[in-house]
């Protein structure tokens, strides 16, 4: 008898969503599509003279916005969204029953809004450097690494609003406070070298804002070793609240 | 093993299942299921079927008590259990966009030994249906869906939770001709059901679940042989019940008196109306609307739930 495994099965959960994602009209556009255009919005709300002052270029500009909406778009919005279509459909139910483990489930489900938030970031990355003359990345590990931990973080942060969020429709609501919060506050519409000291020190603290800071500095090259560990840690701690608040909080079936 | 050398595939013991709110769905059930053997919980809608049949499939730890399904505990020893076993749940679970086919690609690549999605399909009679989405699917077809998807991997043990509620008439005897077809094929069967006709039809052996207790079980004709037969007539006119022969001499138990109409409990159903209806014939009187009935699981499910829930139950047999 052939055994399954846990990547085989991950794998036919995440084709399945693949094949879904595809079928939904509403979602292409959302995680497809406006990723791909937000970021131009940002570069007419700035001034070219503030940059400068802030020592960046409309590239380092961008192409952290870039990032930032892409992962909020394509991965934690639209994630959040299917886990609870699929709550509510009763697919999580019917998958508990079978040989997928409850972890297994929920990240096979994530692959292809991960995968394609990660796509997304290289391709506007490589964007950005073709038509911004933006150059190489001076730390190109940092860069990678806050796109990592800012794919798993959305990644489980859409899952806690999952298990908040009773209806897909009120999954388009209940996504919006971490949504707007990561715009403003994390340096993705405003860099956070343009804020007041003060209000800066308190949006470092916000869940998306380590990973805007790793993506930003790793390409300017700006980031000491101490703000770099600094922002890891910080990444990672909200993951780990993330982790257990799914652990704690997540539900498989729908409310009765 | 137990004693008479059949392997006990799943065996409950002082089972409790307690609700966050504190309700007590399941209040200490035994049981135990052989190999090979089609096994009904009956209950009306409450009875607590649902929330056993979901301890069985290891969707969640007991409260209280045991759980063995293949000799292992199906919650903590999932990775030894869930291959074993196929599930269907009471209600779908499918994505509605997805094709049938697709449906069952999906969980073909989460099943150990899983069988080809035609072979599936056509077992099932949804084979010409491969190509359409879920959500264009009949009530019926969903279920036979989940019911291909619970056969996908050969399973040694099926729970079906309700598996013909939505089905016709037709659909429901292909169902039970399928299940009679896998334990034929050494495939143990636990099936929930509010239909008193599927438990009589299928189960070689049930329990009548009544409050999340167990209030009687066995074979059907031993959960029925506990109870009465029954003779219904009318009374011919000018006659009383003292004119009939004494009750208590033709093994009669219980009557009631309605009007006219009459009806008789007797453990002795043969004695009871050989007696009465010889009567009948030296008096030379017809009893109208004469009606023999022998005991039924309906009676035993009757006397079990309750009047009131039993006729819910048979008003839902009926509209189906």
């Amino acid at each position: 008898m052939s055994t399954t495994t846990v990547a085989g099965r991950m794998g036919a959960l995440a084709r399945t969503e693949l094949i879904l994602l595809g079928r939904s009209r509403a979602t292409i556009v959302a995680a497809v599509i406006v990723p791909l255009f937000l970021p131009f919005s940002v570069r007419s709300a700035v001034d070219e003279a503030d940059l400068k002052e802030a020592g960046l270029s409309v590239g380092t500009l961008l192409l952290p916005a870039a990032v930032g909406f892409s992962l909020l778009f394509a991965v934690y919005a639209a994630l959040t969204t299917a886990y609870v279509t699929r709550r509510e459909e009763l697919v999580l139910k019917r998958l508990r029953t079978g040989e997928l483990r409850d972890r297994e489930i929920l990240i096979g489900a994530a692959l292809p809004a991960t995968g394609i938030g990660f796509t997304q970031s290289v391709l506007l990355a490589a964007g950005c450097m073709a038509l911004l003359d933006l150059g190489a990345p001076s730390a190109p590990h940092l860069v990678l690494l806050g796109l990592l931990l800012g794919l798993v973080m959305c990644g489980a942060l859409a899952a806690v609003t999952a298990a908040f969020t009773r209806t897909a429709e009120s999954a388009q609501v209940t996504g919006l406070p971490l949504m707007f919060l990561s715009m403003l506050g994390s340096g993705i519409t405003v860099p956070l070298e343009m804020l007041p000291d003060r209000l800066a020190s308190f949006c470092e603290l916000l869940p998306l804002t380590p990973v805007i800071t790793l993506v930003r500095g790793g390409w300017t090259g700006d980031l000491s070793g101490y703000d770099a560990l600094g922002a890891v840690a910080t990444a990672l701690a909200w993951t780990v609240i993330a982790v257990f608040a799914v652990r704690r909080w997540f539900r498989w079936e729908p409310r009765r | 093993m137990n004693r008479d050398g059949h392997e006990h595939v799943i065996e409950v013991t002082d089972l409790k299942r307690v609700y966050g709110g504190g309700f007590e769905a399941v209040r200490g059930i035994t049981f135990s299921v052989a190999r090979g053997e089609v096994f009904a919980l009956l209950g009306t809608n409450g009875a607590g079927k649902t929330s056993t049949v979901e301890l069985l499939e290891g969707l969640a730890p007991p409260s209280e008590g045991r759980v063995r399904v293949l000799g292992h505990d199906p919650y903590e020893e999932r990775d030894t259990v869930r291959p074993r076993t196929g599930v269907m749940l009471q209600e779908g679970g499918f994505p509605a966009e997805l094709t049938v086919a697709e449906t069952v690609r999906m969980w073909a690549g989460c099943t150990s030994g899983a069988r080809p999605v035609g072979e599936a399909l056509e077992t099932v009679g949804l084979g010409k249906r491969a190509g359409v989405r879920v959500k264009q699917l009949s009530g019926g077809e969903r279920r036979r869906l989940d019911l291909a998807l619970a056969l996908l991997g050969g399973p040694e043990v099926l729970f079906l939770d309700e598996p013909t509620t939505g089905l016709d008439a037709e659909g429901r005897r292909e169902t039970w001709d399928l299940v009679r077809a896998l334990r034929d094929g050494g495939t143990t069967v636990l099936l929930t059901t509010h239909y008193l006709e599927e438990a009589e039809e299928l189960a070689d052996r049930l329990a009548i679940l009544h409050e999340g207790r167990i209030a009687a079980g066995g074979t059907p004709d031993e959960v029925t042989s506990a109870q009465p037969s029954r003779i219904s007539f009318e009374l011919p006119d000018g006659y009383f019940l003292g004119d009939l022969p004494a009750l208590g001499e033709l093994g009669v138990v219980g009557h009631e008196v309605d009007g006219r109409a009459v009806r008789l409990r007797t453990h002795e159903l043969q004695r009871a109306a050989t007696g009465l209806l010889v009567w009948a014939r030296d008096a030379g009187v017809e009893l109208r609307r004469l009606d023999v009935r022998p005991a039924s699981l309906e009676e035993a499910f009757l006397g079990i739930a309750g009047r009131a829930s039993a006729l819910a139950a048979r008003k839902e047999e009926v509209g189906a």
